[in-house]
């Protein structure tokens, strides 16, 4: 099959690749250019494992083309921390042990970097929203949901409000209003 | 990076290490991207497998013709049934063991017949995943249809279509028991029975007797990574598989045994796993992948889809289960009795002697007689998931005693507390209940605020539900601890890490030396280079490795005590290991840090290697409970889970941010299993629902934080009183959720799972009985 040559920008890096017109992003990041960190978990854009960033949207790349990165900018998961360490969404699943297995976190992190660049602030609510795309299996959300509280305030600089969090905690609270938002 | 153990190292008494949170040694691979799971493994030269699948559920296969697949361009290499010497070498025998290797194989590559949708019938291997999925349209299968038996109903009625026709019922009387051959055909594998005194006369004694009947459908353990390997079988040389696997250990037997060679011709290295809940403990594709890396001489790589995963591997079983309890009026139990069958899948083997075993254990019952049937039908081949068997009838049992009390009008929490069983009392297997903390559970459940806070709304309720899992398991593990120059450790095991293990393991050896978790590096390493290793599942990692661990940890410090007594010009017995310190019993001012003694090693012998295996098994039995508050939509029937507290007895938390981590993901699977998830068959067997779209799994809008409780009642199996944590936490949400609906809408739920629609109909019945 004829491959298409395509003109990218992946992680702040100009990159070029070939690509069968009939290949997923997903397939071209991981099989092409070795970036294994966008993982598959469904390959048909149900369970957010593969979530990237294009031009500034969160995507399933197993649902976009390869050929459709075409002058486009991607953010992966290996883009997310810089050499000087790890974005505090990184930091914040690491402290808060927001993760077991880890085929998800790839794309939890990445989904919820997209909302932290729009929304620093965004509440419970907002982020359960943001996050319905991505499944989890092992951890109950629990400890995904109160790691990106607390990398919000990692990255603001805020003490870590999450204290409370990491056993028995905020029970009371009704979470009804979480499904009305 | 400032970590968690900071915050919580302040709070601790009586252990350094343990309680403590420490990040997790294998954390930054895993958020960064740069860990390496089955499907993200490309040797050089790597071909891609691709599996043809049956589009029936039940049929003869007349033959196969695999000639135009081999001759389309890209295609290296197709595998059948026939490449696997076991399937021509060996008779089927079902007596033999219930995991037999020959049944093992048909499961992977089907041999005269496939027996559900989606059973394996050919491989294709080829240049690229995409010319090996074309080509698998080449293979042209000659299949003579036969009628489906869908479920245990058609199973078990007179005269079935059968699935096997060799297959007959077993008759046993424990779990251990290979049982007796009854010689009566059919699709009935086994029919486990266990007693308990007379339960004709306990129910004589009772003033209130209560006897109903519960179904569960399949459900998955939907663990987001599919199944994926990697073959290189060397010619004249050895096979290595690259696998995301529960057990590296049982993957080379099983593939030795498929494939009729020694499983010291057999290495497999673990990938990371990408979830499993006991549904990873059996392979599928790594001996078709090493039979046509063979023929092809090339590494081959296997990867399924979701589809492939919903459909060609084990899910769990579902059941129907009939619960009488007989009871006085003031709440005591005279006598229980259990009838359970379990749809085993395609082959024998369902976890319903798991659930027979534990569906009544934790309460204290004079007479029980409990009957357990092991039923093949044409769904696949079920697996284990989490407290295998446990969710069904603890959903049957727990349901049954909340009606009860309702009966009885009682606290639910108290009428179970009347009846627990103590230490010395026996099981339902006869066996005495050892040192279990069940009634601190149960009364931890009862003084949780949780349990009387306001319900703060119309058409709510709140449900509440304990499970108890009865666990013997424990097959053994090996550890090695390798102590270096700076006075850090590594500790390597054969244990993959589904969910915090390398950390919770860590942190135990680093106990024992007086080291910091972060000093402790763990990891996990291939069959050539450990011990022997039963798989990750059972609750028993954290528990059975741990011990290993320990041991390892421990003969170290024997031989560096040695080593102080060396220097010191002693015996051993004169120097001993005190708070992290070798220290002189002659003149006490002689003392090392572990590190300092670390960096005399090479002078005074050589660098310190121990390795230990623990084969005691036995992490034993532990009660979990939920606590959840529902709101019922009374029009649509939707059910919001508004709070929700989750319960379990731990012995010791090694490290407490997983097992939260434990108990909020059970939850989550239990409220699945609950309210949403089952496999939608067409009437001749097709999956209906075969996507993660339509087969739905609860989201982070589905659910409530989910409040944790952990019970520390210590176990004195382990010499820091640890319990397992994994699988209980699945068990008590099923019933817990179905005792809360039915006391939201007024009428009694005895079907999962609880979907919007079923509630109207519950609601409807309700409405027209006038209650």
């Amino acid at each position: 099959m004829p491959k298409v040559h395509v003109q990218t920008n992946i992680n702040g890096t100009d990159m070029d690749f070939l690509c069968e017109a009939r290949q997923s992003l997903l397939e071209v990041l991981r099989d092409v250019l070795g970036m294994t960190g966008t993982k598959e978990g469904c390959n048909d854009g149900n369970c957010g494992a593969c979530t990237v960033i294009l031009d500034g949207r969160i995507v399933d790349s197993c649902c976009v083309l390869g050929v459709e990165a075409q002058g486009r900018t991607i953010t992966t998961i290996e883009g997310v921390a810089s050499p000087e360490g790890l974005h505090p969404l990184q930091q914040a699943f690491l402290e808060e042990a927001a993760l077991q297995c880890g085929i998800c976190t790839p794309g939890f992190i990445v989904a919820a970097k997209s909302l932290l660049d729009r929304e620093p602030d965004a509440d419970e609510g907002r982020i359960r929203h943001w996050l319905a795309g991505n499944l989890c299996r092992c951890t109950g959300y629990d400890k995904i949901i109160r790691a990106v509280l607390s990398a919000e305030d990692i990255a603001a600089g805020r003490g870590d409000r999450s204290a409370a969090s990491t056993g028995a905690g905020a029970g009371a609270a009704d979470q009804r209003d979480v499904y009305n938002d | 990076m400032a970590t968690t153990a900071d915050r919580d190292a302040a709070a601790q008494g009586k252990f350094r290490v343990l309680g403590t949170r420490p990040v997790r040694h294998d954390g930054i691979e895993k958020v960064t991207g740069a860990a390496r799971y089955g499907a993200d493994m490309l040797l050089p030269g790597t071909l891609h497998g691709k599996v043809l699948r049956s589009p029936y559920a039940h049929a003869r296969i007349r033959s196969i013709d695999t000639s135009k697949a081999e001759a389309m361009p890209g295609v290296r290499a197709v595998a059948t049934s026939a490449d696997f010497p076991i399937i021509q070498n060996r008779e089927v025998n079902f007596a033999q063991s219930l995991q037999n290797p020959r049944l093992m194989a048909e499961n992977d590559l089907a041999d005269k017949k496939v027996l559900y949708k989606g059973h394996a019938v050919a491989a294709v291997v080829a240049t690229s995943p995409h010319e090996a999925e074309e080509a698998l349209n080449l293979i042209e299968v000659d299949y003579e249809v036969l009628p489906t038996v869908l479920g245990w109903r058609e199973a078990m009625k007179e005269n079935p279509v059968l699935l096997h026709d060799t297959l007959t019922e077993r008759m046993t009387v424990s779990r251990a028991d290979p049982g007796e051959d009854t010689g009566k055909p059919g699709n009935v594998a086994s029919h486990l029975q266990l007693k308990l005194g007379d339960v004709e006369q306990g129910f004589s004694e009772a003033d209130v007797i209560i006897e109903r009947e519960y179904n569960t459908q399949t459900v998955h353990q939907g663990y987001i990574e599919p199944f994926a390997c990697t073959a290189q079988w060397m010619p004249e040389g050895r096979l290595t598989i690259w696998t995301s696997t529960q057990g590296i250990f049982g993957v080379r037997g099983n593939v030795a045994a498929i494939l009729d060679i020694p499983e010291s011709m057999i290495k497999v290295v673990p990938m990371e796993i990408g979830g499993g809940f006991g549904g990873k403990g059996t392979g599928y594709l790594e001996p078709v992948a090493a039979v046509l890396s063979r023929k092809t001489g090339q590494p081959v790589k296997m990867v399924m889809s979701r589809k492939e995963v919903f459909e060609g591997t084990g899910p769990s079983s579902g059941s129907f289960i009939r619960c009488k309890i007989g009871a006085k009026n003031d709440g005591t139990f005279t006598a229980a009795q259990l009838y359970m069958v379990y749809e085993a899948g395609a082959y024998p083997g369902s976890p319903m002697a798991g659930g027979a075993t534990s569906g009544l254990s934790a309460y204290k019952l004079e007479h029980a007689l409990v009957d357990g049937y092991d039923v093949v039908c044409n769904k696949p081949k079920t697996a284990a998931y989490r407290a295998p068997g446990h969710p069904q009838v603890c959903f049957a049992v727990e349901s049954c005693i909340d009606e009860l009390a309702q009966m009885l009008d009682m606290d639910p929490m108290d009428l179970r507390i009347k009846n627990v069983a103590q230490e010395g009392d026996r099981a339902t297997t006869g066996v005495p209940h050892a040192h279990v903390g069940l009634r601190e559970v149960m009364e931890a459940i009862k003084a949780h605020p949780h349990y009387n806070a306001p319900l703060g709304g119309p058409n709510r309720a709140r449900g509440v539900a304990t499970g108890y899992r009865l666990n013997g398991g424990g097959s053994g593990s090996s550890a090695t601890i390798n102590v270096l120059a700076n006075g850090t450790v590594n500790v390597t095991t054969g244990s993959m890490d589904l969910s915090g293990t390398r950390v919770a393991v860590a942190m135990q050896v680093a106990e024992v030396l007086g080291l910091s978790a972060e000093d402790v590096t763990p990891q996990v390493v291939d069959t050539d280079s450990v011990g022997w290793t039963g798989g990750s599942g059972g609750s028993r990692i954290t528990f059975d490795t741990g011990r290993a661990a320990i041991a390892a940890a421990q003969l170290a410090i024997d031989q560096m005590r040695d080593r102080a007594a060396l220097l010191w010009e002693l015996e051993q017995d004169d120097v001993e290991f005190v708070d992290g310190n070798f220290v002189s019993k002659k003149n006490p001012e002689d003392r090392f840090t572990f590190r300092e003694l670390a960096g005399r090693l090479m002078a005074t012998g050589g660098p310190v290697t121990c390795s230990a295996m623990d084969t005691q098994g036995g992490v034993g039995g532990a009660l979990a409970g939920n606590i959840f508050d529902v709101e019922v939509d009374p029009e649509t029937g939707k059910v919001d889970i508004i709070r929700a507290t989750a319960f379990l007895d731990i012995g010791q938390a090694a490290h407490p941010s997983y097992v939260e981590g434990q108990m909020q993901g059970g939850t989550l699977q239990g409220i699945g299993w609950a309210l949403n998830e089952e496999y939608f068959f067409s009437e001749d067997g097709v999956m209906a629902n075969s996507s993660l779209l339509d087969y739905r799994m609860p989201t982070t809008l589905d659910l409530p934080m989910i409040d944790c409780e952990i019970i520390e009642y210590a176990n004195p199996r382990h010499p820091y009183g640890l319990r397992g944590a994994g699988e209980h936490p699945i068990i008590a949400p099923l019933p817990a959720l179905g005792n809360a609906v039915s006391r939201a809408i007024n009428q009694r739920v005895y079907t999962l799972p609880i979907t919007p629609g079923s509630v109207l109909e519950s609601i409807n019945e309700r409405d027209a009985n006038g209650s």
